[in-house]
């Protein structure tokens, strides 16, 4: 068997309709990069999920992040995306007065705090699994060096519990396309957990072609069956990454979280554990989502609404001048439909 | 914002390696996971999250092996 054949087995399905959902914004990436939709049989539709921290974040959290990159002495710092996103008035990108630096990893904040002490720097920390072991790592350093000077801003997303809000919402979701580097640290056996309790197939994939396609091809030969799969064993292991766990369990502790289009989910989030209260620069309680006027970015992240269904898709919507998160992030459903024609 | 980037462990040097990916080489913070020299390793935002097991083309066989296994499954429930 080689890729070849798992595009023909795939087209060659012929059962019921299908669902499936890639819930990580870097699968969406891979997926629509890849053309991998348009060598889909009409009866296998492939939907994007809430993978993308960008696109779930909500404007309550973006107004704080204003807020604070415009108060006397502050910098906010961030991965790039978040500088688009929208909030209730505008966004970091273009709000006069706001002091913003974008960088690649959020060690970089440590030495940012260290060189410039009379500055009060707040790390935008969004994410899910895979990047919360980063964040508990940063608090560690900023307690280990001193460092009074550097607050985390989080809004830290977890899967399994938005995973449950799908499959109890009205629309079927018949089997996911499970995201591979939170899997890397969580391990795969969370997923076998969550397969058997919604009874639906899960398939842990990787980013290449071959890896998506084997993972689509399981997820239709096990519609209906709880399963797991694993098509990326160079990284996931059934148990993950033990020490980031810890880690992240030390600095951190479960709580509610608010999704754009899902709304306030509880156990779905990470806050810092209330010993660590000094290290957070107001994260509690940014709960309101207020999404520019005619805009479905919170229905596509739900899975209720195509990309193209949005009457602002391609038309007032575009990655120049995107009014959701969805087509802001390089991770986001509408910005991939639009960038390479996915249907 | 999960991009995670495979590379080969050139050197480490408290808690920090260098990492090259076809090239460029940057640090990584190595806090988490045990690495050597000529690890390769999954990099995720300047941490490294996990130590690969497999070569690709190892993985592309895993990949295969895995399908035939659900295939053997299927038919026995047949």
């Amino acid at each position: 068997m080689n890729t070849a054949d798992l595009v023909r087995e795939i087209a060659a399905y012929r059962g019921r309709p299908l669902t499936l959902m890639e819930v990580c914004g870097t699968h969406t990436a891979a997926i629509s990069e890849s053309g991998i939709p348009s060598l889909l049989p009409p009866t296998v539709r492939l939907i994007s999920g809430p993978g993308c921290p960008v696109c779930v974040t909500v404007s309550a959290y973006i107004d704080r992040l204003i807020e604070l990159a415009t108060a006397e002495g502050t910098c906010v710092v961030s991965f790039g995306d978040l500088l688009r996103v929208k909030g209730s008035h505008g966004d970091l990108r273009s709000t006069e007065g706001a002091r913003v630096e974008m960088v690649y990893t959020p060690f970089k904040a440590l030495e940012l705090a260290e060189n410039d002490p009379d500055t009060t720097f707040v790390f935008a920390a969004v994410g899910f699994e895979t990047t919360a072991p980063i964040y508990a790592l940063l608090a560690e350093q900023i307690i280990a060096r001193g460092l009074k000077n550097l607050k985390l801003l989080t809004a830290l997303k977890t899967m399994p519990a938005v995973i449950r809000t799908l499959c109890a919402g009205d629309h079927a979701i018949d089997g996911f396309i499970t995201p591979g580097h939170v899997a890397t640290v969580t391990g795969s056996a969370l997923f076998r957990e969550l397969a058997e309790e919604t009874g639906k197939p899960f398939a842990v994939a990787g980013f290449t072609a071959p890896s998506l396609l084997a993972a689509i091809l399981a997820l239709t030969r096990s519609a209906g069956k709880a399963s797991l799969f694993n098509f990326y064993p160079s990284a996931v292991t059934e148990e993950g990454n033990r020490e980031a766990l810890d880690r992240v369990n030390r600095y951190f502790e479960p709580c509610t979280a608010a999704w754009r289009g899902l709304g306030a989910i509880p156990h779905s989030g990470l806050r810092l554990r209330d010993e660590y209260a000094h290290l957070d620069a107001g994260s509690d309680a940014l709960t309101e989502d207020h999404v520019p006027a005619g805009c479905h970015c919170g229905e596509v992240i739900a899975g209720r609404c195509a990309p193209a269904d949005c009457p602002l898709f391609g038309k007032a919507c575009t990655p120049e001048n995107p009014f959701g998160a969805c087509m802001v992030s390089m991770e986001g459903a509408c910005y991939h439909h639009y960038i390479n024609d996915r249907r | 914002m999960c991009v995670a980037m495979p590379g080969r462990v050139l050197s480490v040097k408290d808690g920090v390696a260098r990492v090259d990916f076809d090239g460029n080489v940057i640090e990584a913070r190595a806090d988490l996971v045990q690495v050597a020299p000529d690890d390769r390793v999954l990099v995720h935002a300047g941490l490294i999250i996990q130590k690969l097991s497999v070569t690709e083309a190892e993985e592309m066989d895993a990949i295969f092996a895995e399908l035939r296994k659900m295939t053997e499954q299927t038919d026995e429930h047949r």
